[in-house]
């Protein structure tokens, strides 16, 4: 049978081009840059519309607008300032405590004083506990119930016993940090030890490595991702101290702050501060990342 | 200085040993652990008992279960226990109830995904603490703010693990339903929902303790009531035992909530090969 | 007498939007085999043998042309065909039975008659037993027995076999083999199997498809003229070699040409 007989018989003309097994890619320009730029154009396209209707709360907008249909109810429509504050609102506190009356900076630098001292505590004991844990098994059975027994708890619920300790001040802030983040690199640092290839380790061997160069050679370089997860995570944990630790009447820091303005319910302030810990956040594990990748590099990717 | 243990073997090689040294290495990790533990219970006994650091400061473990004791005879404790308790139950409770079937819906739609991604990002990077100004504002001191903060610590993690859970559904699974001309909700309940079970898991462990902390931060901050209510104004009256003993009910009940939580999860997944 | 599964014209193409070309993966592939027949598909690497059994089965829509089973065209998956793949994908949360009746799940058998089917294929397969195991305490020869049980339980008039022994070690292949033939016999199912060892195409076949390099078509088909019951020392005579050689010489050329494409295809990635 001939090609174009054949075609006829399927109900195709065989002269006409063939359908692609994924034709659905075949579309119009603009349906694909929308498919591709999808979670973004979403993404954007819903938080404009939160912020929207949030403002439209605060201002009334909603209120007015539905007030003809629901009558006297609309006004429950409207929230005021203190209970939710608004986008503009909050974005002109930024801009008068970033820019205007600075006080914000002395707040990031006081808190940023206590957390840069936590968690480089942290790092300090952790992760060589966390090495030492992973190379002398015995050590870390000794260790292990004590480290079991913090991670089960809140950590948080040390927080009176370290004031009864050390008082109310630095000293505190830096040892709640601190006993927050110490837990996400010491386990990090053990699981990273325990879990280097052992084929390396026999080659290593089998080549003469001393142990002391095994360790330098090949366990610190394979720990390396284990730890800046680790470290990832402390950052998290360390900003929880940082305000955890500001609750007792702290002088000043971002989280005392945030408590003082919510006491005199400058919600707008309050809004403020979270802003600025999630942005103080968000930077850090970005630069984390960022070493992440540079110190990767020779990792076939994913 | 020796090589990590379990690399030992690819180093070096078996090593003969005798029977006793045989006993010993089988039950050597409790031994170690129990013995280190039992030897900083006594040292602690000893230096606060005598008085070489002053009981006011760091207790002694006698002391601490003697006010365990008295407490629990107490109707205050009972009623801070009941309190703290009920804020943990209906904070997870509610994760539990939300967060699964919105963390399986989204795993499943793209769209919804992209659309409360923002948001779902956005309460993972804030910690809970700096936001309890905001929810006494609108939830007053009582229980309700307490039971937000709980609500909030535990559904974001479930929500995130089954998600990931539902996307990771392995293809070739799938691809053995369609074979079989399943329905869409025959490779839901037989493909994506078995597999999403252990991302459930983990995820419900994480937002327990999560919650758990959730409990303290809240009624640390401001609280008429409960355990973490208990543990501040003992604190600020340096009763240091009942300190003790309340950052102890935290821990033991941490490890209670996980001990289950691990119960009910190898009910679930028989058929999984347990590592080791 | 009509063909029990016949493909006509198969060509598929596919749209790459990250160079905005068209790939062609199958070109005119003709095939027809007839009740009971064992045939096999052999060529090199990444001519399309699997993607035409994908066709086969219906998970992949055909650019044109049409797939007949019993005269009739499909082009979705169904009961009259089923797959054994590579890799036996038992859904590790089921035991052996509950993976061997997922099939008839799927079609809504009732309980009870799905469990006695279930077992008797179970039984076939050699794996009476283990009906309440889970499949990681299986080896890979078991799970693949379970997937084939699996399979069978349809009833299918066309068994698709995706190289079902691939990632089974030399040893346990070539029993496999055996046992399969045994299994085929006492099933009497139409098979259409896919694998890339000429020598396990040849003694489980009646025929063996040559496939072209890509874009696939068969470049000729091969009777083998061996009688049944085959042994496995079938292998080691001169009339198997001869075959071999004539299937060797078939597709020495297509895998040369292929593997230099790989590589610089390799070379080229930048995911």
């Amino acid at each position: 049978m001939t090609d174009a007989a054949n075609g006829r018989r399927n109900g195709m003309s065989s002269t006409a081009p063939m359908r692609a097994a994924n034709d659905e890619l075949q579309m119009p320009v603009a349906l694909r840059w929308y498919l591709v730029h999808e979670r973004v154009i979403l993404g954007t396209l819903v938080v404009m519309l939160f912020l929207i209707g949030w403002e439209g709360l605060e201002r009334g907008w909603w209120a007015d607008m539905l007030r003809p249909l629901l009558g006297a109810s609309a006004e429950r429509l409207q929230l005021k300032p203190i209970f939710i504050s608004s986008p503009t609102l909050i974005a002109a506190a930024a801009f008068r405590m970033f820019f205007v009356t600075g006080e914000i900076w002395r707040d990031l630098a006081w808190s940023g004083a206590g957390y840069v001292l936590g968690l480089g505590l942290a790092i300090a004991v952790g992760i060589p506990l966390g090495l030492a844990g992973g190379w002398y098994r015995r050590f870390s059975y000794a260790v292990e119930p004590f480290l079991s027994a913090l991670n089960a708890t809140p950590q948080v619920a040390f927080l009176p016993l370290i004031v009864v300790w050390v008082g109310t001040g630095l000293g505190q802030r830096v040892l709640i940090i601190f006993l927050l983040a110490v837990l996400p690199l010491a386990i990090n640092a053990h699981a990273a030890v325990r879990t280097t290839d052992p084929r390396l380790v026999k080659v290593a061997s089998s080549l003469g490595a001393s142990d002391w160069r095994l360790l330098r050679t090949i366990i610190l370089p394979s720990a390396v991702p284990f730890l800046l997860a680790g470290l990832r995570l402390a950052i998290g944990r360390g900003m929880i101290g940082v305000v955890v630790g500001e609750i007792y009447g702290s002088a000043a820091g971002v989280g005392a702050m945030i408590n003082q303005a919510g006491a005199r319910f400058q919600t707008d302030k309050v809004f403020v501060g979270v802003l600025t810990i999630i942005a103080a956040g968000v930077i850090l594990v970005e630069i984390v990342q960022r070493i992440e990748r540079r110190v990767d590099v020779w990792r076939a990717p994913a | 200085m020796a090589i990590p243990a379990n690399l030992e073997l690819a180093a070096h090689g078996e090593r003969p040993r005798s029977s006793l040294t045989r006993l010993y290495l089988e039950h050597e990790r409790l031994a170690i652990g129990g013995g280190t533990l039992a030897a900083v219970l006594l040292l602690w006994e000893a230096l606060g008992r005598s008085g070489l650091v002053d009981p006011l400061f760091i207790s002694f473990p006698t002391q601490v279960a003697q006010a365990g004791w008295q407490l629990s005879h107490g109707r205050d404790f009972w009623n801070d226990v009941e309190v703290s308790a009920s804020e943990f139950i209906l904070g997870y409770g509610a994760a539990l109830a939300l967060a699964i079937p919105l963390g399986l819906a989204v795993g499943l739609s793209k769209r919804l995904q992209y659309m409360i991604g923002p948001f779902v990002d956005t309460l993972n990077a804030v910690p809970r603490v700096t936001l309890l100004p905001l929810i006494i504002i609108w939830c007053g001191i009582g229980i309700w703010s307490k039971v937000v903060v709980v609500f909030l610590g535990a559904a974001i993690p479930i929500l995130i693990n089954t998600q990931s859970g539902v996307k990771t559904s392995e293809a070739r699974f799938i691809r053995v339903a369609r074979s079989f001309s399943a329905s869409r909700l025959k490779i839901f309940s037989s493909i994506i929902l078995p597999g999403t079970v252990p991302f459930i898991f983990t995820g419900l462990k994480y937002g327990a303790g999560r919650a758990l902390l959730g409990v303290v931060v809240g009624e640390l901050y401001a609280s008429t009531a409960g355990l973490g209510h208990m543990i501040a104004d003992a604190g600020n009256t340096f009763q240091t035992d009942v300190v003790f003993f309340g950052v102890l009910v935290f821990m033991a009940t941490g490890l209670i909530v996980v001990a289950l939580l691990d119960a009910v999860e190898r009910r679930f997944e028989k058929w999984r090969p347990r590592p080791r | 007498m009509p063909a029990k599964l016949e493909a006509q014209d198969i060509r598929l193409e596919y749209f790459q939007p990250r160079t905005n070309t068209r790939l062609l993966a199958l070109d005119g592939v003709d095939l027809k085999i007839m009740d009971g027949e064992f045939v096999s598909i052999v060529g090199p690497s990444g001519c399309g043998k699997t993607t035409f059994l994908s066709v086969v089965d219906g998970l992949i829509a055909a650019s044109a042309g049409r797939i007949l089973v019993d005269g009739q065209a499909v082009t979705k998956p169904g009961p009259d065909r089923a797959v054994v793949f590579q890799d036996a994908s038992l859904l590790p949360w089921r035991t052996v039975l509950n993976n061997v009746r997922y099939g008839l799940e799927c079609l809504n058998v009732g309980a009870r008659e799905a469990k006695e089917r279930a077992s008797h294929f179970i039984n076939l397969v050699g794996l009476s037993g283990f009906e309440h195991h889970y499949p990681y305490e299986l080896s890979g020869g078991m799970q693949q027995r379970v997937n084939l049980a699996r399979a069978l339980v349809m009833d299918p008039k066309i068994l698709l076999m995706d190289e079902p022994f691939a990632s089974l070690d030399a040893q346990t292949r070539e029993l496999m083999q055996e046992e399969l033939l045994q299994i085929w016999v006492q099933a009497k199912k139409t098979v259409l199997f896919v694998t890339h060892q000429i020598d396990e195409a040849i003694y489980l076949s009646d025929r063996v498809a040559v496939f072209s390099g890509r874009p696939g078509k068969v470049k000729a088909t091969i009777a083998v003229a061996i009688e049944r019951p085959r042994r496995l020392a079938i292998k080691r005579e001169p009339r198997f070699h001869a075959i071999e050689d004539r299937i060797w010489g078939l597709i020495e050329g297509d895998v040369k040409v292929d593997r230099n494409r790989r590589n610089i295809d390799r070379s080229d990635r930048s995911f």
